[in-house]
């Protein structure tokens, strides 16, 4: 990258700023002519200037004295404009040009991070990475669209102004910048020690970000181990150094303002003391001597920007200068090894052959030592030995993620170092002991392994594809990629599909082979779907719910199962708040925990009569609730399971239910009727069996939930998805709509028996491979965070299998899952990758018996290689060892 | 049937009779109340326990898993208290206990069964005495076996 600030904006901007010079350049003559004028008006039109004889002539034209003046006026209005013209247009020139420039030094900084070598990311962290990315290039664009038009112009200023002087008198014109050379020695000087602070501030607040990414990620031990006051301590104690090294800038950050005011007042001396001497001498007139003094005012502003500019130009330099050289470690990859398109890799099949090998780490340490291997395309190969003998570095020299520190590895006929990522992040399959998932869904997740390029563009309308061009154009102009980031990109022909059409079946496939297809369908019966994005999908599960109701409906065994929604009834097992919406509430509006408090529900609350009885209910709920938790310790379990007032509620509900039975129901306060009616809504009939909602009741809250439906204001339709029983609830899960009812409480593992039902039916609709889909479209959080690690482990190794590369490495890559299935996790991938090279580093030996090849490595050497029937004897490294496991 | 019915009933079970109605009433609320189809198990031999049930309705068989086939060894009905030695001794199942007609059974999870125990010695007497009972039959019947194996 270029090594200064002033490099790089010459090297990628210097039409734009030669533009700016210019524009700028323009603008001075019409700005001098704008300062000129008011005088003209004054002096000529107005006559300040003595007799001036109208009509006048004035460029050929004759004006008598009103028509000067509105002619001259309407020029100052013009030249305003002008000069506002200009500016405006200079301003919005600088600012895209500031923009744009950040944008590629940003892209830059990111394509690098792309291509440091593994290693850097253990001396560099994320909250080092993220600040000097985002934060502190974010000044570097304003100063660039400045870099030069500001110094061009405000000098240009300085410089008409101190040749005025000169003009004047050529003594006063001295005296005006005898201080200058001081000012030149002495700030540049103090300037420095500023910028050394302020490099020493960067560095020190890069540490603090780190400090507080570190803490994020290891919040948990910091709660394990009580490590809160340590942290809190070593917190304070960086903010310290930084505010320490802050208050040491600000005093001489001031110190350098303090002398540029001194020197500037200074000068005047000067001009009373030489210039008066010169004008009681006789050869200097008192009107050029004033006039000097006019100028010298004018001097200070331009003069205060350049010194401005100045510190801002240190600051730029020394900011770009620090992030730069963080960005510019040894060993970075070539960018055309990771965006360019090739088909120059081996010829197929390809083998490895490795003479030599050798890798020290960083720290000097020997990963790999004189390794010499061939392993034919086709061969399945264990690595064994102890951990860090060698084997988990030969894994990551194979797949190329590390590169050899000597020796030669050949992938096929080439050099693996000089193969570009398009061959070997396709051709090279390979999955670490801790997978990544990126924050999306399930399904993103498992195709990223074959999106390598945009391969297809997609429908757009004439407007649509206008804009994305635009878009992709300025994405040039800024160095940026120009590819379509919303382009389809997977790669068919490398998952092997003739037509798209199957992917999601081959999802499926590959699901089961990974052991995470059950998790998947779960995901997806949990999961929600958009009825107007997939009217189809949504047609087969309004299906499957007519087929589990008609299965439920033909088994008296399984009838009472569930409670099926009826519009003309109530549901014993769903809660009264449910009853009365007798639909899904979308967002906060109808939630269980705001109801009570909703408006538009208390009114149709007292339209049908209810108040008051929903409150004597509250009472009695209330009531009960205290009988039974009040002696209960306030931690007990029993309030988070079963009570409908938290512990801490409590006692205020104690002293509202005595207030109610003193001052009866009609004279409570507004708050207090609130607190009473929201309890009865959680209410479920079947679960609480408090015996409060007898017929009656159940009768008056169904004719609430017909008011409620009919009455409902337009402004709350949104807010809740009314079940309906032939339509599908997009507010619900999948299983939920499927179900179309509740649960019912009190039969024996009704939940249990429900699944099997669930999965019964939807087998024979042929429907589960449709939930999975619904699964495939599950987000899974940030890192992965809403899955578990086996489960992310097992989307990793799927991620690659999809993309069928010619040769797969895996790391240790099934430790992560539980032991019971690791084998036959195993068996699944190994049949699935039938026919290509497969290279697996295991920690246990014993699960070696399932390759071909066993290679043994300790302190990086090879101690043992050859086929497993040889090496399963007696004596043998891996007999050792395979024995021990 | 309601919480009240519940604790109406509960009052007239041994175990529960000398405990004042509020506790009964906190044992009903928190208790999960389920209906057992006939022949479905409430829990198998082998198993975790992590709850003991007590009979509210219905009749239930007590079977044992010998190397000769099951051999039922009890029938339970209303008011009786069945798996609390799994959760006493934190041991597995020591019999599957099924329906025979249709049950109903509340459970009472291995915590809130301890806390009764510690709350109330009255209940802790009367699972004793309930225990030594079973014990005194199985006493009883190996007795029996002895006697007759004895002359062959």
């Amino acid at each position: 990258m270029e090594p200064s600030i002033y490099r790089f904006i010459f090297r990628y901007s210097k039409r734009e700023q030669l533009v700016l010079l210019v524009m700028t350049g323009l603008s001075f003559p019409f700005l001098y002519y704008s300062l000129d004028l008011p005088k003209r008006i004054i002096n000529e039109a107005l006559g300040a200037k003595g007799a001036a004889s109208f009509p006048t002539e004035w460029l050929g034209f004759t004006f008598d004295q009103l028509e000067y003046l509105w002619t001259l006026s309407g020029l100052f209005l013009a030249l305003v404009c002008i000069n506002g013209g200009f500016k405006y247009t200079i301003n919005v020139y600088r600012g895209q040009l500031g923009e744009r420039m950040l944008r590629r030094l940003r892209y830059e900084l990111y394509a690098r991070v792309l291509r440091f070598p593994l290693s850097r990311f253990r001396r560099m962290s994320q909250g080092e990475i993220i600040p000097m990315i985002t934060a502190e290039v974010e000044p570097l664009g304003g100063f660039i669209g400045d870099s030069i038009s500001l110094p061009a112009f405000q000098g240009g200023t300085l410089i008409t102004i101190l040749f005025f002087m000169f003009v004047q008198d050529p003594v006063l014109g001295l005296a005006a910048i005898s201080l200058y050379p001081v000012q030149a020695y002495v700030i540049p000087k103090l300037q420095r020690q500023v910028n050394l602070l302020g490099k020493e501030r960067v560095r020190t607040v890069r540490a603090l970000s780190d400090k507080i990414g570190e803490t994020v990620s290891g919040v948990q031990e910091v709660h394990a181990n009580d490590g809160a006051r340590l942290m809190l301590a070593r917190f304070a104690e960086r903010l310290g150094r930084i505010y320490d090294i802050r208050f040491e800038i600000y005093k001489k950050k001031f110190f350098i303002k303090f002398l540029n005011n001194f020197l500037a007042q200074l000068t005047p001396f000067f001009f009373y003391s030489i210039g008066g001497y010169l004008v009681i001498q006789g050869s200097l007139s008192i009107g050029a001597m004033v006039a000097v003094l006019a100028a010298y005012k004018d001097l200070s502003a331009p003069w205060k920007e350049l010194l401005g500019y100045y510190e801002r130009k240190e600051d730029a330099r020394i900011k770009y200068e620090q992030v730069i050289e963080q960005f510019d470690p040894p060993g970075v990859m070539d960018p055309a090894m990771q965006t360019g398109e090739t088909d120059d890799g081996p010829a197929a099949p390809a083998g490895f052959r490795s003479s030599n090998l050798g890798l020290v780490d960083d720290d000097g340490e020997t990963q790999l030592d004189g390794v010499n291997l061939r392993i034919e395309a086709g061969e399945r190969v264990a690595l064994l030995g102890p951990t860090n003998g060698g084997k988990e570095a030969l894994g990551l020299v194979l797949a190329r993620l590390v590169p050899p520190t000597s020796g030669n590895l050949a992938f096929g006929d080439r050099d693996i170092t000089g193969l570009p990522e398009a061959v070997t992040g396709r051709r090279i399959g390979y999955v670490g002991p801790a997978a990544f998932a990126f924050s999306t869904t399930i399904r993103e997740n498992l195709l990223m392994g074959a999106m390598h390029r945009p391969l297809l563009e997609p429908e757009r309308d004439e407007d649509a594809r206008a804009a994305v061009h635009k878009s992709l154009a300025d994405a040039a102009i800024a160095g940026n990629s120009t590819d379509d980031p919303n382009a389809d990109w997977v790669d068919y022909a490398a998952i092997g599909l003739a037509e798209p059409a199957r992917l999601s079946a081959r999802l499926v496939e590959l699901l089961d082979v990974v052991d995470l297809w059950d998790d998947c369908y779960q995901l997806g019966l949990r999961g929600t779907l958009d009825p107007e994005l997939r009217p189809d999908v949504a047609a087969r599960i309004l299906e499957a719910r007519r087929g589990f109701a008609d299965r439920l409906a033909g088994d008296p065994a399984l009838a009472e199962l569930v409670e099926p929604f009826a519009a003309d009834h109530y549901n014993s097992n769903a809660s009264v708040a449910e009853n009365l919406l007798f639909g899904t509430p979308v967002d906060a509006t109808f939630s269980v925990d705001g109801i009570a408090t909703n408006e538009y529900v208390r009114r149709t609350l007292d339209s049908v009569g209810l108040t008051d009885d929903f409150l004597t209910m509250g009472r009695d709920m209330a009531a009960t609730m205290v009988e039974l938790f009040a002696d209960l310790p306030a931690d007990h379990e029993f309030f988070a399971q079963f009570s409908f007032i938290s512990p801490d509620d409590l006692p205020e509900f104690q002293a509202l239910v005595t207030r109610t039975d003193r001052g009866g129901l009609e004279n409570l306060s507004e708050e207090d009727r609130t607190r009473l009616l929201s309890l009865p809504f959680k209410l479920v009939q079947a679960r609480h069996r408090l015996g409060l909602l007898d017929a009656a009741m159940q009768a008056r809250i169904l004719e609430a939930r017909r008011a409620f439906a009919e009455n409902l204001p337009p402004e709350l339709e949104g807010a809740v998805a009314f079940f309906s029983a032939d339509a599908y609830n997009a507010a619900a899960s999948v299983q939920d709509n499927v179900l179309f009812g509740k649960i019912a409480y009190g039969q024996a593992d009704a939940a249990g028996r429900v699944g099997a039902v669930l999965a019964e039916v939807l087998e024979r609709l042929d429907l589960r491979s449709t939930v999975i889909e619904v699964g495939l479209d599950f987000q899974v959080g940030i890192g992965g965070s809403r899955l578990s690690a086996p489960q992310r482990q097992k989307i990793g190794i799927a991620r690659v299998l999809l993309r069928r590369p010619d040769v797969l490495v895996f790391n240790d890559a099934v430790a992560a899952i539980d032991s019971a299935a690791q084998a036959r996790v195993m068996e699944r991938i190994l049949a699935e990758a039938e026919g290509r090279t497969v290279i697996w580093a295991l920690q246990r030996a014993d699960l070696a018996r399932r390759f071909d090849r066993v290679i043994v490595l300790r302190g990086g050497r090879v101690v043992e290689d050859g086929p497993l029937d040889r090496l399963d004897r007696d004596g043998t490294e891996f007999h050792a060892m395979a024995a021990g496991d | 049937m309601s919480i009240n019915q519940e604790v109406e009933l509960l009052r007239n079970i041994p175990l529960f009779a000398k405990i004042e109605p509020s506790k009964l009433k906190l044992l009903a609320f928190t208790s999960e109340r389920l209906s057992y189809q006939p022949d479905q198990v409430l829990c198998r031999q082998g198993d975790i326990g992590d709850a003991a049930y007590i009979i509210i309705d219905g009749e239930a068989a007590v079977r044992i898993a010998t190397p000769s086939g099951d051999i039922e060894v009890a029938r339970l009905g209303r008011g009786d208290v069945v798996g609390e030695i799994a959760i006493l001794c934190d041991v597995p199942r020591t019999a599957t206990v099924s329906a025979v007609e249709r049950v109903t059974a509340l459970k009472i999870t291995k915590e809130l069964f301890f806390r009764l125990i510690n709350e109330f010695p009255q209940i802790a007497i009367e699972i004793m005495r309930e225990l030594a009972g079973r014990l005194e039959r199985t006493n009883a019947q190996l007795r029996d076996a002895v006697t007759r194996s004895a002359p062959q």
